[in-house]
């Protein structure tokens, strides 16, 4: 287990300090966070973190993960789709079968929910948990990973009923945010540099790795980490790779990525991608497990540049990843990653594969801006997206919770 | 010696949608007639604590707004040098925005908008403030402790005191005043550090340089 002691010269003494002080406020409190997987995605990597760096704050933290059958996670994927804008229609057994899974796992977590002080649920697969726990004792919040601004109505009224019902929400942005008459509050989610994803790996490592997968490191190279998924439109990417290769004929494209147990569309997804690529022999499809974090370190730290052309993103871990290993990164101009990146400043913000070809080609021209950009990205996640910041804006949302809900708090 | 000593405390700032948004100056005017004052002590202060880039050229949040989504740059600059500083309190500072909008509102014919996804959201911030447990006995200390201060630390005392205290003006301030005369020059020399277009970390560097250049001084005369 990594301690929070080991971020202190990454981040500094005070942060570090900082966090002991707002902890201390919190001590002995039961903490229990909620999901539906273990591995895979954004939001098991943050909690592999966050609970253990909670528990040696002398937080009684802890995390449940939830158990469903296909079926239900069929459903949850339809649901999340729906609720960042997809119109779906999901048969009405789907809900009764959510529903059911949903009051199993209130039986079996029912001890450790009931007599917690603080509870997070995370997205929307265990929000009905909250119907089986009338006689909760601690606050409830339920944690929105995903962007439903625009959500589809039917599936969001549906979903409502039981958010509603908790103490408060967190957003990753405000534009994310629905009204719900209790507190919203906006917690970007972040990275955590000692992981073996975003911790310092020699160049020799990096070159193997390359090497391992037959890429020719000494031609340009992009790349994109991501779920293979629709919303991260992998096929956008490879139409931006293609309007560039006649200007940069020896441009190397990478797609990685994995697939989470809880998305049954993953293979569906990887068959397009294999099948758009046409068996172009610059172009790199590599379905890596879930386990192949360093794997996964090295191919952004060899990159020139990195995309994460998403048409939808809660918020694109991929990006911080990225910005974290000082590369400009091209990403969607969508949800989160609209405040990850700043446009111009730490990289660039497109909405078509057209102005993702533009701006790599600008990057691999421009070196010098390409380096520049890399520097102000890596010390704009130094400061406001590693995981001691996410730490400290759950622990200060939880002490705004605990000490009443007040604008201030003089403690 | 002093029987008050500088208490150091620390606060650390958590964001709160309120779910008003707008898309339309016209619609900002009428929600700035009523939106809780934290919302724009968070609009003018918050990108110091909160994880967002700060962009030099903006001060507050309704500029950038005014500049990014509504494309108007005249009324991007009249909002930007709005110095928040400059008001006893935010509803004054409320009243200075609202003039520069509706005297914007009066010059243009089509009534400036914004994309649907590029709303202006109204967030406000809720502030806990916990005792560091550090005292500090003398000013003298203050140019070596002030490096050890947390962001939270230096917004607290440099930025969150100006709501606070007697005269808005900083926790320094407020306690060298009670030695009487004896700081007045040191005051000064605070008073002239501009917190608007810095970083926290840039404002505690120049606090300790302002502390430590007046004391070596005073010690040489």
């Amino acid at each position: 287990m990594i301690s929070l002691e080991s971020y202190r010269d990454i981040v500094g003494d005070d942060v570090i300090s900082y966090l002991h002080q707002l902890a201390d406020l919190l001590r002995g409190r039961r903490v229990v966070h909620v999901n539906s997987t273990k591995v895979g995605g954004g939001v098991a990597e943050i909690l592999q973190r966050l609970v253990p760096l909670m528990q040696q704050l002398g937080i009684d933290a802890d995390w449940k993960v939830i158990k469903g059958n296909d079926d239900f996670f069929k459903f949850t994927k339809s649901m999340h789709n729906a609720l960042q804008g997809n119109r779906l229609h999901i048969p009405k057994p789907l809900f009764e079968n959510y529903e059911e899974t949903n009051r199993e796992n209130a039986e079996l977590l029912k001890d450790e929910l009931k007599e917690a002080d603080i509870v997070f649920i995370h997205d929307p697969q265990p929000a009905s948990l909250i119907d089986f726990f009338p006689k909760r004792k601690g606050k409830w919040i339920w944690r929105c990973h995903i962007d439903i601004s625009k959500p589809q109505r039917s599936i969001w009224k549906y979903l409502r009923q039981y958010v509603v019902k908790y103490d408060a929400s967190i957003f990753s942005t405000v534009s994310f945010a629905q009204p719900i008459p209790h507190p919203l509050y906006i917690i970007p989610p972040s990275i955590d540099p000692l992981s073996d994803k975003n911790r310092e790996l020699d160049d020799e490592y990096v070159l193997r790795t390359y090497k391992e997968f037959g890429i020719n490191v000494d031609s340009p190279i992009i790349l994109q980490i991501s779920r293979f998924d629709r919303f991260k439109d992998p096929i956008g990417v490879i139409y931006a790779y293609k309007l560039l290769k006649k200007p940069v004929p020896a441009l190397q494209l990478v797609l990685a990525g994995g697939m989470a147990d809880d998305d049954p569309e993953g293979q569906i997804v990887y068959n397009e991608v294999r099948s758009v690529a046409e068996e172009d022999k610059d172009i790199h499809i590599l379905l890596l497990p879930p386990e192949a974090n360093l794997t996964v370190n090295a191919l952004q730290r060899g990159a020139d540049i990195i995309l994460q052309k998403s048409i939808k993103e809660g918020f694109g871990l991929t990006v911080t990843e990225a910005m974290w290993k000082a590369k400009p990164v091209i990403g969607g101009n969508v949800g989160g990653i609209k405040i990850q990146i700043t446009d111009h400043h730490t990289g660039f913000l497109v909405d078509t594969p057209e102005g993702a070809a533009l701006r790599i080609r600008y990057l691999l021209y421009h070196k010098f801006k390409k380096e520049e950009m890399g520097r102000k990205a890596k010390e704009f996640v130094r400061r406001n997206f590693l995981i001691t910041r996410h730490l400290r804006d759950y622990l200060t949302l939880m002490i705004s919770l605990l000490y009443f809900a007040k604008d201030r708090i003089e403690l | 010696m002093i029987s008050n000593p500088f208490v150091v405390k620390d606060c650390a700032l958590i964001q709160i949608a309120t779910g008003v948004k707008v898309q339309t100056l016209r619609e900002l005017k009428k929600e700035l007639l009523t939106i809780d004052e934290d919302s724009i002590y968070y609009h003018f202060w918050g990108s110091l604590l909160t994880p967002r880039f700060r962009e030099p050229e903006f001060g507050n949040d309704f500029a950038s707004w005014a500049f990014h989504a509504l494309h108007d740059r005249s009324l991007a600059e009249r909002l930007s040098v709005i110095d928040p500083l400059q008001y006893s309190d935010i509803q004054s500072l409320r009243l200075a925005l609202l003039d520069v909008i509706d005297e914007r509102l009066d010059e243009v014919e089509v009534v400036p908008f914004s994309s649907s996804d590029q709303q202006f959201n109204f967030v406000k911030c809720q502030i806990v403030v916990f005792n560091t447990q550090k005292l500090i006995d003398k000013p003298e200390e203050l140019g070596e402790a002030i490096m050890s201060f947390s962001s939270g630390s230096i917004f607290y005392h440099f930025i969150d005191a100006r709501r606070r205290t007697k005269g808005n003006i900083d926790d320094f301030r407020a306690w060298l005043k009670m030695f009487g005369d004896r700081y007045k020059k040191l005051s000064t020399l605070i008073s002239q550090i501009d917190p608007y277009f810095t970083t926290l970390l840039e404002l505690r560097e120049l606090l300790a340089q302002t502390f430590n250049d007046y004391f070596k001084m005073r010690n040489r005369e």
